[in-house]
């Protein structure tokens, strides 16, 4: 009630003062010095960690390309449609290698209700990937070059990714990018195809993100810069 | 006695139900068996030294909370999204439905969390009329069987194929199949409709992390990273207790928390999420929150012997591991949490007095302790809250013929010549037909193998020994 004199305590000063009260803290105290993580960067020469990359990744079910030159992306791209459609991410790599000109590919969407509608519609989504973890057979996709969607809603996903940005692993990871938050509001790792075990424990593909992934790793010194 | 008859008869049952038995026991063992594998020192030689390191990282954010929760705060909003304080299920519910109103939201999809589930936040929501969907393949055949989840990481476990038939069946329009795949995909379709048309979507955080601001989820279907990408609001709700300092801890935590859960390198999907969606991405939601919610861990983390408690990734490797949730299964704890992190955490969270019987439900064969990624100390924590319960009911005249026995015993001991003699007597009673099952130690017996004693005692044989020498 007005004028009662009470000051009602916010559920933040609350629990703050709570947690300070547990712990026998001050407000504005300092904090101990913070335990550094493990993180030691393995030695992989590049060939290694692409094959290793490739058999992580081959074991979950997803499925790994080699490509020479960005032409050739293209061409296994189109190998891996069969003229189906797809829809395919801004990324300037993939637009030099030429696959938006593939036929039934479609790209660059003005506003998000129609690449929505484009992602639920493609059997194929087609983006680039900023990093390859070899140890886990991950890549890496950031929201500062690819729509989320893209690599989401169809049930089908083709990701290229530059031999040069095939990191060892989580470790190299964190050492390249401490702080991931600071270029995109989303970093994903994906790791195979979307998978669950929960009726009876039996291997399910493509529950709700693609049943199958194609990783097309391809040389490219000169190609782009990210 | 500490357990009520009907939870008593209820374990019973789920002992002698050889449907579940064999569930639990196959899906438990897969579990078991690959988080073998991937720690083994072989394909991790690092195994020990990043357990050491996680439960280090832990403890330091515990004893800093204060610090990380405002860091953590001012990143948050650095980035355009908004941190939510809550003392308790009602306010994370109350802030909720006060957010669907004023935006028009009707329905709202939510991807696995337990900290939900704690708070039986869908049933709060749905008593307001606002449809939260559940969109987990297991989490969603749980949901439409009005069931609880069984297991931390494996909800519907205790369900066979033909039970999922019998829920789609009953609850959706198509055909009915009793094979994984296509139930699964009919899950697929009839969710994805949810997915683009939720105003909301809620998830939990496998960690917040406080130098970025973010949360870390973790998942296999995609579902998590649905529900934080389509619709244009996302909500994460997580307990004050998942912070870790910085996004580089994760390359410890990660690679924990898959191997331990599931056995896996890493889930299918990682995501790390900072904020609503910035100028020149193309999508991602308009609106980002994260509700930090309290309900009883400032409680737990005022103890400081019990605070390693908090630690938990929710890996669920303990569970997998434990003789007794693998024999009673996960509908007998009570409360969401269920295995031995169930049997700590829950009555920490709720008072002791609530359920007495769960720091009991455990061997203490330290079978948890020995896979927790985080390296929670769970026998010692089961061993002091007995020792709180027992107080606790001492402190109302509770167990009083248990604990004057123990009292006779301590006593009798001391004194060698009544001893022997007391012990010649209780023998040749306990010998009589029946003895066990009568008298105030009946119950006490009824659920232990009480050997029978041998005729002569050893003080006897040895006596006599001495004396034919
Ligand atoms: S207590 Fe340890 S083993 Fe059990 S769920 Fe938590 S982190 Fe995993």
């Amino acid at each position: 009630m007005a004028g009662t004199g009470e000051i009602e305590v916010t559920p933040r000063e609350e629990i703050l003062d709570r947690v300070r009260k547990a712990l026998g803290r001050k407000a504005g105290q300092g904090r101990d010095r913070v335990p550094e993580p493990r993180i030691r960067i393995p030695e992989i020469p590049p060939e290694r960690r692409v094959a290793l990359f490739a058999e992580r990744l081959e074991a979950l079910g997803g499925k790994v390309y080699r490509a020479a030159a960005l032409a050739q992306v293209r061409d296994i791209t189109a190998g891996i449609l069969e003229g189906s459609a797809a829809v395919c991410s801004m990324d300037p790599l993939l637009e030099k290698a030429g696959i938006p000109g593939l036929p039934g590919v479609v790209s660059g969407f003005g506003d998000e209700p129609s690449l929505r509608a484009a992602c639920a519609a493609a059997p194929f989504g087609i983006t680039g990937a900023d990093y390859g973890l070899a140890e886990t057979g991950s890549i890496v996709t950031r929201s500062v070059s690819e729509a989320r969607l893209i690599s989401l809603l169809p049930p089908a996903h083709i990701a290229v990714l530059p031999v040069s940005r095939m990191l060892t692993g989580l470790d190299e990871f964190y050492s390249e990018l401490p702080m991931p938050a600071d270029a995109a509001s989303s970093t994903v790792f994906i790791t195979g195809p979307s998978r669950s075990a929960d009726i009876e424990m039996i291997l399910v593909r493509g529950v709700h993100g693609p049943r199958v992934i194609h990783v097309i790793v391809v040389d490219e010194e000169h190609a782009t810069n990210r | 006695m500490l357990m009520k008859p009907e939870q008593e008869k209820q374990i019973r049952q789920t002992v002698a139900d050889p449907k579940i038995q064999l569930a639990l026991y196959s899906a438990t063992a897969r579990l078991k068996e690959k988080r073998e594998e991937v720690v083994a020192p072989e394909a991790l030689p690092e195994y020990q030294e990043l357990r050491t390191q996680a439960n280090r990282i832990k403890k330091h954010t515990l004893e800093n909370l204060d610090v990380y929760l405002e860091e953590f705060e001012a990143n948050v909003e650095a980035h355009g999204g908004k941190v939510v304080y809550a003392r308790n299920g009602q306010e994370v519910t109350d802030f909720i439905l006060g957010l669907a109103r004023e935006r028009g939201v009707k329905m709202l999809v939510k991807s696995k969390s337990m900290t939900t589930e704690e708070i039986h936040l869908n049933e709060r929501l749905e008593h307001h009329h606002l449809e939260a969907v559940e969109t987990d393949l297991g989490e969603y055949i749980i949901q439409l069987a009005h069931d609880r989840p069984y297991h931390i990481v494996a909800p519907a476990v205790h369900m066979t194929r033909q039970d999922v038939a019998d829920v789609f069946e009953k609850n959706l329009t198509d055909p009915r199949t009793e094979e994984p795949g296509k139930q699964a995909m009919i899950a697929r379709r009839n969710l994805r409709e949810k997915f683009l048309e939720a105003g909301i979507g809620i998830s939990g955080a496998n960690f917040l992390v406080a130098d970025s601001g973010a949360v870390c989820i973790v998942e296999n279907e995609g579902n998590a990273r649905l529900t934080t990408t389509a619709p244009p609001i996302h909500i994460a709700v997580a307990g004050i207790e998942k912070m870790i300092p910085r996004a580089r801890d994760l390359a410890v935590f990660l690679k924990l928390l898959a191997r331990s859960g599931t056995g896996q390198l890493l889930t299918v999907y990682t995501s790390f999420l900072s904020g609503p969606r910035r100028g020149g991405e193309a999508d991602g939601p308009a609106e980002f929150y994260v509700v930090l919610m309290d309900n009883g861990r400032t409680r737990l983390l005022a103890d400081a012997e019990k605070r390693q408690s908090l630690y938990c990734i929710r890996c669920g490797a303990c569970l997998n591991a434990c003789p007794v949730y693998r024999k009673i299964g996960g509908h007998n704890y009570p409360g969401a949490y269920s295995g031995p992190i169930g049997a700590i955490i829950t009555p920490q969270y709720q008072g002791i007095a609530k359920d007495p019987w769960l720091p009991f439900a455990s061997s203490l064969c330290g079978a948890c302790a020995e896979v927790c990624p985080v390296k929670i100390d769970i026998p010692k924590i089961l061993l002091d809250l007995r020792k709180e319960v027992m107080e606790d009911r001492a402190a109302r005249g509770d167990g009083f013929l248990e604990r004057k026995a123990f009292q006779m015993y301590g006593w009798l001991t001391r004194r060698p010549k009544l001893y022997a003699l007391a012990g010649r007597i209780g023998a040749r009673m306990a010998r009589a037909p029946g003895a066990a099952s009568m008298g105030p130690a009946a119950k006490w017996a009824s659920v232990r193998e009480v050997p029978l004693p041998a005729r002569k005692s050893f003080r006897d044989q040895w006596r006599e020994r001495e004396k034919s020498k």
